[in-house]
């Protein structure tokens, strides 16, 4: 009976895992790769300079926002600090539907930024819960796979009988157990981190994908639920206008409390230029794994200091926690990390487990000299995915580079050149043999990557030496990683070429017994 | 590998998911009790309502009933399992002795692993049928609970 129930249990790992696997590599990339989105905005506007200190930013933005909305709904300013480079302002027009505006400030002079036009990290952020898809659809299949991989991942734990054991078991070029083995490890390496970012994903956008409680309990108005659950001090808008008070004594007094490292992060002006205007200053991260930190509010027109933000209910509380978890704002440097490198097995465990899906399978139907469509699209996607989408993303940073700077929609144009780039390799794999598309895109990935920093060098005149000489953490981090992963590429892509190669040589040893089943399984590697 | 082993050299036993028997997720290769001929009739065998027949088919070809009997589980766990969740969410947001806004957020945080249990439990289950039951059962009961709560204010 055990047996059975873990069998129905295997079966259903591997399905969960097999629809959504391509998508969910190509979330848990660009997740990952979200854990350095300021970072990589950084790389990606080099024009952007972090001068200045929080009053002063906050005063650019109050200039430009007093300019193009003194009468709002809301006012929001996202404060650069010494990750984030960019002032970013948002403004919702006064009434119920007000539209929702954006602008990216030069943090002193409070004009529009002149930085080259870019979605910088925030392209992967977006694509991580949107897939470059409308909304809500994009959102709607995340969500999806978030809950495929979740019970992929519950069930991949109940098949494994010795789960520690084969946490230390790995045994090369051995076909399809060696690959067993690779995401054996991958999987159990980051096993809590895993089911933490699989469950915490859902309850990012929990009340999208779950409206049945809000149904309910307040006819669907999620924003009284959340006025209820965060409480903020909102008061109805006044039918007198008034001048805003200035931003920038409510941010030093701010400063005088928290202290300026962990300053003021967030400022969320409501009604600005009614009588009833309110401000709220919300303390950077740093103070707890939670999403939720310290909120000072002061009166929009008296500029008076009316309270701090009370603690959370329990169940609100666990909420913030567990968004906290998932966008990992609060990690210092080292755990940021490790929450990457995390991140980076994660995409190893959806890797190895799609390759080791057709591996199972292919030996069996060789023998019988005719693959099955199934099979052959799934070997042709893993390509698409596995080497397309980092060679993809490598693409993207070229464009960043090249791509004029004075193009209209340049940050469009970004965008299209990598969702191009994606298609050409999804195209090219559907047309080449595996094994060649295999060795053709990891190779054009590994040239990808490792020439970004001579492109760097000649549109930007800044190189590694360099960076490494001021001290700058992002250029040299940035231009490592890149190294790093297009020698990553070029090392696979040798293994696939020379498995290839040397089949007849080493078959029979693989076999190693009666399995000659095995002894094709590098006919399909990467 | 043992599939070397087993009395059926050279061809490879599937169990009733067309899968070679050496071939489920497990690193352990099944018990050597396991591979006597006549295989052992387990739970997972059971999952497949067209018995035995299954194995004597070629690779990749099931049966009809089969893919029924599969395709009726994948709607369970995921139209059923949903529902079963948004069930236990709103059950939870209108019954729980909390203020409003907690019961809420308890209901959907906890709806998701309502949603995994019933999802793993319609491929548990003996039977197709009995997946449906287990998940519409509690679903109604949820359901039951929503329905008797006054209406929200």
């Amino acid at each position: 009976m055990k047996e059975g129930f873990r069998q129905a249990m295997a079966w259903l790992h591997t399905w969960s895992g097999l629809v959504v696997g391509w998508l969910l590599f190509a979330i848990f990339v660009t997740g990952t790769l979200t854990y350095f989105r300021p970072e990589i905005t950084q790389w990606m506007q080099p024009e952007l300079s972090t001068e200045g200190n929080t009053a002063q930013h906050a005063e650019a933005a109050e200039r430009y926002l007093r300019d193009v909305a003194p009468v709002a709904q809301s006012w929001f300013i996202s404060l650069p600090d010494e990750r984030e480079a960019q002032l970013r302002v948002f403004w919702r027009e006064l009434g119920p539907n007000g539209r929702f505006q954006r602008e990216r400030l030069d943090p002193i002079s409070g004009e529009p930024t002149s930085a080259r036009d870019t979605m910088g990290g925030d392209f992967f952020y977006r694509f991580h819960f949107e897939l470059a898809m409308p909304n809500p659809w994009g959102r709607y299949l995340v969500g999806v796979c978030a809950m495929f991989m979740l019970v992929a991942i519950i069930t991949g734990i109940v098949t494994h009988k010795k789960i520690f054991k084969e946490f230390f078991t790995f045994r090369p070029r051995k076909g399809q157990r060696s690959w067993l083995d690779f995401h054996n490890v991958s999987s159990v390496l980051a096993l809590p981190f895993h089911l933490m970012i699989t469950y915490t994903g859902l309850i990012t956008l929990m009340l999208l994908y779950m409206p049945s409680a809000v149904e309910v309990a307040y006819g669907g108005d999620s924003s009284a639920l959340f006025s209820e659950a965060f409480p903020q001090q909102q008061g109805e808008l006044a039918g007198e206008r008034a001048p805003l008070a200035a931003l920038a004594p409510m941010v030093a007094q701010a400063e005088a409390r928290w202290g300026p490292e962990a300053g003021v992060s967030r400022i969320n002006v409501q009604y600005p230029g009614n009588q009833n205007a309110s401000v709220a200053l919300q303390r950077g991260p740093g103070q707890g794994l939670s999403h939720e930190t310290d909120k000072l509010h002061f009166d929009g027109v008296s500029g008076e200091l009316l309270g701090e933000s009370g603690a959370l209910a329990p169940a609100a509380t666990t909420r913030q926690l567990l968004y906290g978890l998932h966008i990992a704002r609060f990690a210092p440097e080292l755990l940021r990390w490790l929450f990457f490198v995390s991140g980076l097995t994660g995409c190893l465990m959806v890797a190895t487990g799609l390759v080791l899906w057709t591996v199972k399978r292919r030996p069996q139907h060789l023998k019988s000299g005719r693959l099955p469509f199934g099979l052959a699209l799934v070997e042709r996607l893993n390509v698409a995915v596995i080497a397309g989408l980092p060679l993809a993303i490598a693409v993207f940073f070229h464009a960043n580079r090249l791509l004029p700077l004075d193009m209209a929609q340049r940050a469009d144009w970004e965008v299209r050149v990598f969702l191009a780039c994606w298609l050409a390799a999804l195209i090219h794999a559907l047309l080449r043999a595996p094994r060649q598309a295999w060795i053709e895109q990891l190779v054009a990935a590994a040239v990808g990557c490792m020439t970004l920093p001579v492109v760097n060098l000649l549109k930007t005149g800044d190189h590694l030496p360099a960076a490494l000489m001021r001290g700058d953490g992002v250029a040299v981090g940035f231009d490592l990683i890149v190294l790093a992963c297009g020698t990553a590429f070029a090392l696979v892509a040798r293994a696939v070429y020379r498995r290839g190669r040397t089949v007849p040589a080493h078959a029979p040893r693989q076999a190693g017994g009666p399995s000659t089943v095995m002894s094709n399984a590098d006919a399909q590697t990467g | 590998m043992d599939a070397g082993k087993t009395p059926t050299v050279g061809r490879i036993r599937h169990d009733h998911h067309g899968w070679p028997r050496h071939g489920t997720h497990d690193a352990n290769p099944p018990r050597p009790s396991g591979t006597s001929t006549p295989p052992r009739r387990t739970r997972a065998a059971d999952m497949s309502t067209s018995g035995g027949s299954v194995r004597q088919r070629p690779r990749g070809v099931v049966s009809g009933r089969y893919r029924l009997a599969v395709a009726s589980r994948s709607l369970a766990a995921v139209i059923g399992g949903y529902g079963c969740a948004a069930a236990f969410a709103a059950a939870l947001a209108v019954a729980l002795p909390l203020p409003r806004s907690e019961a809420v957020l308890w209901g959907t945080m906890l709806s998701f692993v309502v949603w995994s249990v019933a999802a793993l439990w319609a491929f548990a289950a003996r039977s197709a049928g009995r997946a449906w039951l287990g998940i519409l059962l509690p679903a109604a009961v949820f359901g039951a609970v929503v329905l008797s709560a006054p209406a929200p204010t």
